[in-house]
């Protein structure tokens, strides 16, 4: 009980710290990034002095983020004069609180046992202590182990669209009664893509938990590459990208906050962290969908070869390696992975021009949910094919 | 099919895919990314911007002169003796002097004791310079320092006085059998 509440707690610790800190990094990397594409320098005049020095720390525009906190938390709070003081105070929330609830079910890491992490022969007494607390348990590094994953992702990314819809409502605001109109329809559409992506890739995983599909996703194919979900179902990997950057409302798909038509959208009336509370949402929500098309399409926490004992390669060699290189080795991965999925994710919104809404609305439902639907039809085939022993 | 309109653009095979040209976009993007990335990476500047008050433009005219200073006497007192004749041929009516007296200094007895140029009026034309019979205003190859942290010294108004750095300007004529001040170069030219 102790021990399982000890690992459970730190794994949340590190799913927070996870978010919000690589949330705080892509606010820099968005800067930095659209900045270096078009050939400026980007934010690099917040700077911490040492006390009692005149050192200045810049660390090439890092504080900005931390300055915009500060700023954000010393805002007036204003309202509108007429709003509904529930919703209005509750949608930022509504907003927010859904996008951390679904990394609970992403594995961050492979399989980790406490005890095995000190070498026995170096640290005796050590590796007694922990041997005697944790016993032979061993916890999958994720923070809710479900067996419906899959489904508790979908689920609570759906509640998202109600944070945005409420805010829109209560602000009493033409603007913002717009943004959120469209962001209930857009959220809708290309949530119907995004759950026939997932669908198939349900179907050719043949499991729902996330941690079975990674240990899928380890195997190796014709003894070489890596059967990652990109390599198995490429056409999936991009509905699932597009329908998920169109759930998070940027740029090509942000419509509902299309600062040129409708002033900042559903948040127009928010002002000081609420509205960062929205910005927030948005960065999180960069962090979960890499974390989720790094989980189902891209290996999850595997590195090409590694294995919970060290790597094996297929010429038959192997390096073996203890366990606490293992665990770093996977959670490291995963995160390099997740980063530089996000890092695409911010190249695709400064590459691309904002839809028109009626090209949205098609795109949606004329070109991504179609071609969803033959991909899902498609692998079913080869799937059930595959049960009969066919192919 | 006809063109409903003169330059109706026209889409191939290649742009109805749309995939392929928005993997197009993102290579573009991406390259230009990766190559001033690789410039920063390696020590060089990535980017186009100036960056301002630390870094000047290389472009700009190397006879440019954006900033007006006072000269000073050997003694290191200003030269101006507030004759008021660069504010009078100022077209754009942007330098006002207030006058001072000295009696005790027979020789220049009257000198500036405020002279404000107002920068969001000036021209830059350099008739002040050309106006000034004693050689005590000049433009120097320079811009005026206009950036600020704060909107109080964001104010157009600079006053040179208050702002005069004396410099010593080795071209300058040096009077004969006045002492030089201390580690002034002239020195060893002018016995």
């Amino acid at each position: 009980m102790i021990p399982d509440l000890l690992v459970y707690g730190s794994f949340m610790l590190f799913a927070i710290a996870f978010m919000m800190g690589l949330a705080t990094v892509f606010t820099w990397v968005e800067r930095k990034q659209s900045a270096i594409t078009s050939d400026r320098i980007g934010a690099n005049r917040c700077y911490v002095r040492l006390p009692f020095t005149s050192i200045k720390l810049i660390a090439w525009g890092l504080f900005h983020g931390v300055a915009d906190g500060g700023k954000l938390l010393l805002k007036e709070d204003f309202t509108p004069l007429t709003y509904d003081r529930v919703c209005y105070n509750l949608a930022p929330w509504l907003a927010a609180v859904p996008v951390l609830l679904v990394f609970a079910v992403v594995p961050f890491g492979g399989v980790f046992a406490p005890a095995k992490l000190v070498d026995a022969a170096t640290f005796p007494d050590l590796a007694r202590h922990l041997a005697d607390f944790f016993g032979e348990r061993s916890y999958v590094m994720r923070v809710a182990g479900l067996d419906a994953g899959i489904l508790f992702v979908l689920a609570v990314s759906g509640i998202g669209v109600l944070g945005t819809m409420l805010a829109g409502w209560s602000s009493n605001n033409k603007f913002s009664l717009m943004g959120a109109a469209r962001a209930g329809s857009q959220m809708i559409s290309y949530e119907v893509a995004m759950g026939f992506a997932l669908i198939s890739m349900v179907v050719t995983y043949g499991t729902l938990d996330l941690h079975a599909m990674v240990e899928w996703q380890s195997q190796l194919a014709w003894g070489m590459v890596p059967a990652w979900g990109i390599f198995v179902q490429p056409v999936a990997f991009l509905l699932f990208l597009t329908a998920a950057i169109a759930e998070n409302k940027r740029i090509p798909f942000d419509l509902p906050e299309c600062e040129s038509e409708l002033v900042a959208g559903y948040f127009t009336e928010y002002t000081g962290m609420k509205m960062g509370l929205f910005m927030l949402s948005e960065f999180i929500t960069i962090v979960v969908i890499s974390a989720l098309v790094v989980t189902l399409f891209l290996g999850g926490y595997n590195l090409p070869y590694l294995t919970d004992a060290g790597f094996v390669f297929p010429g038959g060699a192997t390096w073996t390696l203890p366990h606490w290189s293992v665990v770093l080795l996977q959670v490291g991965t995963f995160s390099l992975k997740t980063f530089l999925v996000g890092c695409f994710q911010i190249q695709v919104r400064w590459t691309f021009p904002r839809f028109r809404y009626d090209q949205l609305m098609a795109f949606g439902w004329k070109f991504l949910l179609p071609v969803a639907a033959v991909n899902l039809v498609a692998t079913v085939c080869v799937r059930a094919l595959a049960l009969q022993g066919i192919a | 099919m006809k063109k409903r309109y003169w330059n109706e653009p026209t889409m191939g095979w290649w742009e109805r895919v749309y995939v392929l040209e928005v993997l197009h976009g993102l290579a573009i993007t991406t390259s230009v990314f990766l190559a001033n990335m690789w410039k920063w990476m390696t020590f060089r500047k990535g980017a186009l911007t100036a960056y301002y008050p630390e870094e000047m433009r290389s472009d700009y005219s190397p006879n440019n002169r954006g900033r007006h200073v006072l000269t000073q006497r050997a003694n290191g007192e200003v030269q101006c003796v507030a004759c008021n004749m660069c504010a009078t041929v100022c077209p754009a009516y942007c330098i006002e002097i207030l006058a001072t007296a000295d009696f005790d200094e027979p020789a220049h007895p009257k000198s500036p004791e405020r002279f404000e140029i107002d920068y969001s009026r000036c021209i830059f034309c350099g008739f002040c310079v050309e106006a000034c019979p004693e050689d005590a205003i000049r433009m120097v190859k320079d811009v005026p320092d206009f950036p600020a942290f704060d909107r109080q010294r964001m104010w157009g108004k600079i006053d040179l006085l208050k702002l005069w750095r004396p410099t010593v300007d080795p071209r300058k004529p040096y009077p004969v059998g006045v002492p030089r001040p201390a580690g002034h170069p002239d020195t060893k030219a002018h016995p």
